[in-house]
Order: C-alpha cells, then sequence, then structure tokens
C-alpha cells in the first residue's frame, strides 16, 4: 500500500500544483524522485512532528493541499494537539497517511503500535476516515482525498486482503444470510470471510469508516450486529447506536484489546490471536454472539 | 490613518475589560503591534484577503486586547465590537480566532503554535512563487519554553525562509529563564538576530525592516513597569 500511496502522490505533484507533502524523515527515501523534481512541495522537516503538522497546517493556510505522512503514533498521537488546532481549529484540510496500521510489525514494541488513531481522530469533528484492504482500494481513495479540501485520514497497512473489494465510501455487500451482519473494516475481511464461511450470516465490507455508511447497515436488515476493527474495539460502537437510534440492537465488537498491553513481539498474525482477530477468534465470537 | 496615536489605541484598550494579569500580558504587545500595523505590515481590510499580502500570526494568542485595539484603528474591526467582547456570540474572546475575526491570520491561544504555522505559510508562499508577502510571527518568552517552537526554529533557518520574521516578546515570564539570551537561541540555528528596546519604536521598526538573508528574529525587550 506505501507504494501505491508513494506513487499516486508523485504522480498527482506532477500534475496538480496545490499538492504539497510533509514527512518528518520515515519514507523521506521513498519520496527522493519526487523531492528532486519539486524540491518547494515535498518537504521533509526531519524527526519533527508537531513541525510536521503545524507546517502542513501553514500551507494549507495559503492555499495548497498538504499531504502528511508517518508512521502511525508519530502522525495521529506525538502531533495530536497540532492536528487539533494546525489543522481543526483553523479550518483548513489535509491529507494524513499513516503506515504502520495497530501492529503491523510488533518486533518493534508498543512505541510503534497506534491502535488508537481512529478513536482520537474521532474526537474531533470533520475527519474523513479510510481504511482501505488491499493496495488497488488505496489509489482511488487517494486521488478523490488529494483532489478535495477537507481533513482526511488514510490508514495504510502492510497487511491486506487477497483481493480488492470497490472503494466506494459506502458498505459493500459481500454476503447475505439470515441470522445478523458482521462488518468488516479494511485488512480484517479475509479473516472476517474465513471465520463466517460455514455461518448463516450477512458480511459488510467498509473500506471508508468516517462518514460510516449508516443507510448501508440499516439496509442489510439486521439489528444483531458484530463489528470487526483492525484498531481499538469498540472504536465504530457509537456509529452503531447511531445508525439504530430508534431500534433495538445488540453489538460485538472485535477489536484491539483496550484492557491489556500487549508486552510481546513476534508476528502480526501472533497480536491477532490475543486480540482475538485471527479467524479462529472472530469465529468463535460470531458464533458465540449468535447463539 | 497613520495618525492614530498610541492614546487612541488606549481608549480603544479602555472599550475592553480583563483581570489584570492579562492586561499587563496584552500591555507587552502594544508598541510592537502598532509598529507593524502602523509602519511595516502591507495589510489593509480590503486586502486582507490579497494572497500577496503581508501575514501576521499572532503566536501568543494570550491578552489580545492590544491586538484587537489595532486591528479596530486600522478598520479591520469595527470599534463598537470591542464593547461585547467574550461574550457569547462576539467574534472576540481571550484568544482570537481567525474565522472569527477579520484580518486574523490564526486562532491561537494553546502556546507554540504560531512559529510552525508561520514556517509552513513562509513554506507555502515560496512554492507558489510568492516573493513579495513576508511572514511575521509574534511569540512570547514563556511560550518559548514549549519545545515545538525549538522545531520551527531549527527548520525556517534550515530552510533558508528569508521572509519569515519571528518577533519574541521578552517580558521575563519564563519560568527558568533563559540564560544566555532569546536571541542566542534564534542565532545559533542561523538566524538575523536581535534584540530592541520594546517600547522604541524606531528601532523595532529598523529591527523588523533590517535586511536579513535567513530568517530574521527580533527580541523586543519589555521591562517591567508594574
Amino acid at each position: 500500500m506505501r507504494e501505491t500511496f508513494v506513487d499516486t502522490v508523485t504522480a498527482t505533484l506532477d500534475t496538480d500544483q496545490r499538492l504539497a507533502v510533509v514527512t518528518a524523515d520515515i519514507s523521506r527515501d521513498a519520496f527522493a524522485a519526487a523531492r528532486n523534481r519539486h524540491p518547494h512541495r515535498v518537504i521533509n522537516v526531519g524527526i519533527r512532528e508537531q513541525a510536521m503538522i503545524g507546517v502542513a497546517g501553514g500551507l494549507a493556510l495559503t492555499g495548497m493541499r498538504p499531504v502528511v505522512h508517518s508512521y502511525t503514533p508519530f502522525l495521529v498521537e506525538r502531533p495530536f494537539e497540532q492536528i487539533k488546532l494546525d489543522l481543526g481549529h483553523q479550518d483548513v484540510g489535509a491529507v494524513l497517511v499513516s503506515i504502520g496500521g495497530s501492529y503491523d510489525d510488533p518486533v518493534w514494541g508498543r512505541t510503534h503500535q497506534g491502535p488508537g488513531d481512529v478513536a482520537l481522530l474521532d474526537t474531533l469533528p470533520g475527519w474523513t476516515v479510510h481504511v482501505p484492504g488491499h493496495r488497488d482500494e488505496v489509489e482511488s481513495l487517494l486521488r478523490d482525498a488529494l483532489a478535495g479540501d477537507g481533513r482526511v485520514y488514510v490508514r495504510l497497512s502492510s497487511r491486506e486482503n487477497a483481493r480488492p473489494q470497490p472503494a466506494t465510501g459506502r458498505f459493500s455487500l459481500l454476503r447475505k444470510g439470515s441470522r445478523g451482519a458482521v462488518v468488516a473494516v479494511g485488512p480484517t475481511l479475509d479473516n472476517v470471510l474465513a471465520a463466517t464461511a460455514d455461518l448463516d450470516v450477512t458480511v459488510l465490507y467498509a473500506s471508508t469508516v468516517r462518514p460510516f455508511d449508516h443507510r448501508g447497515l440499516r439496509a442489510a436488515g439486521h439489528t444483531d450486529v458484530v463489528l470487526v476493527e483492525p484498531y481499538l474495539a469498540g472504536t465504530s460502537a457509537h456509529e452503531v447506536a447511531t445508525a439504530f437510534d430508534d431500534v433495538a440492537h445488540r453489538l460485538r465488537a472485535i477489536g484491539v484489546r483496550r484492557d491489556i498491553e500487549v508486552r510481546a513481539y513476534g508476528t502480526a498474525a501472533e497480536h491477532d490471536v490475543v486480540h482475538g482477530l485471527d479467524a479462529e477468534g472472530i469465529a468463535t465470537t460470531v458464533r458465540e454472539f449468535l447463539r | 490613518m497613520t495618525s492614530t496615536t498610541i492614546p487612541d489605541l488606549a481608549a480603544l484598550f479602555g472599550r475592553m475589560t480583563g483581570d489584570e494579569k492579562h492586561e499587563w500580558a496584552a500591555a507587552s504587545t502594544v508598541d510592537v503591534l502598532w509598529v507593524l500595523y502602523d509602519r511595516v505590515l502591507n495589510v489593509s481590510p480590503d486586502t486582507a484577503a490579497d494572497p500577496d499580502r503581508d501575514r501576521f500570526l499572532l503566536s501568543k494568542g494570550h491578552g489580545p486586547m492590544a491586538y484587537y485595539a489595532v486591528l479596530a484603528a486600522r478598520g479591520f474591526l469595527d470599534p463598537s465590537t470591542l464593547d461585547k467582547w467574550t461574550t457569547f456570540g462576539s467574534p472576540l474572546g481571550q484568544h482570537p480566532d481567525r474565522n472569527l475575526v477579520p484580518g486574523v491570520e490564526i486562532g491561537s491561544g494553546s502556546l507554540g503554535h504560531g512559529l510552525g504555522l508561520a514556517v509552513g505559510t513562509a513554506l507555502g508562499l515560496r512554492a507558489q512563487n510568492r516573493h513579495t508577502p513576508r511572514v511575521f510571527v509574534l511569540v512570547g518568552d514563556g511560550e518559548l519554553d514549549e519545545g515545538s517552537n525549538h522545531e520551527a526554529i531549527a527548520l525556517a533557518s534550515r530552510l533558508g525562509l528569508d521572509r519569515l520574521t519571528a518577533i519574541a516578546i521578552d517580558n521575563g515570564s519564563a519560568s527558568h529563564g533563559w540564560p544566555g539570551g532569546i536571541a542566542s537561541r534564534f542565532a545559533v540555528e542561523g538566524w538575523h538576530a536581535t534584540t530592541v528596546d520594546g517600547r522604541d519604536h524606531d528601532a523595532l521598526h529598523a529591527a523588523l525592516t533590517a535586511p536579513h538573508d535567513g530568517p530574521n528574529a527580533v527580541v523586543a525587550t519589555i521591562r517591567n513597569e508594574g
């Protein structure tokens, strides 16, 4: 996904004079060619994440369209007040693009994990949030974001599904069942499909979670919902509640656990098991929920 | 317009109220604000949206009464707006909001945000080949405690932002002080740095308009006059 991101942005820099890229050393080399062609619009600030967002805010104040990129915790958590004030409070736009997901590479430990990113952005008004599940979903989401004016977060991951889905901004109906709906967000889809292969459930897929497709969820025709998100469990629970604000409903949320810090390295697949995000874990939760 | 004098500003200032601490903080900026808007900045109510205008970013948004008074004196604000400041529905708060006040370039209040925004603004103008406008940003000596400023100070010089001027009001409010002086913090990063009497209009004007290769820092010293 990162390569698609770099290629798409690099190509757009040639055609859209409004576009600028701001990095803080992460992926500096990936943008070297673009920086050579557009030295004043591809800016690496060094390891200065507060300045990274501040610079983006200033660029936007002059009418430019900044794309800001770093590893998840250094993009969203470390300069969070800059995101709140230098972008949101100034009422200017930017496209923030993270890599690393929640725990793409757990050998780096907790410092390089960012499962709280979407929940944090949820505390601020006006953010669009994309969580593509395949590299081929990235380009169209990104091209729309680059062409717009709003505040957009694109959460890239090295984890992806075997096949892309159309990135429509709406939930896609992938499977129709009768006992409930499972909403799979981004890279969780393959595990959700494997977990529900022999279950009588509807499967919806979301690569855009803000705005949340309330209507798409309602249209699936179930009020028993399992939400599977690759970041903090239940991050979108309030959105499900909004979708069903006039009817009784049940919700089970699967995602990165909130109750513990996992002090372990290893592989992302091993961490999936701890959080119940592996196919077996999802299957167990869904069966239990439908019982 | 240039006939407005500091006593006129005092009258505008008097239309607002605030606690003593805020009034004192505001008063420390009144002279440099006046010199900027009277003699330095190429911006007026008619050119407030002109992409080639000079920008003034008040980073130290705390104590904005002098700022509002100067904006009113220069025609950005109707002076009657000052009478109801900080009330619900007034565009004027204890911290300024660019989305509410004509002529205000940034919303500020939380310390340490203006310099980064100013660096980005200077970069944005350069990227668009707009070499005429200058970018001025005002910070306080206490505000410089925030580490974000030092990211921006280092960056501005390394990126060669010669249209940028930072004004640091030094009224000795930083709890742990700045041994060696504030100007040295900018100078060591390659800024052109001058320290002047923050009440001396001619000295301020000279420092604010001095030729400089990299970014320019003007430390305006304010003695506590009680």
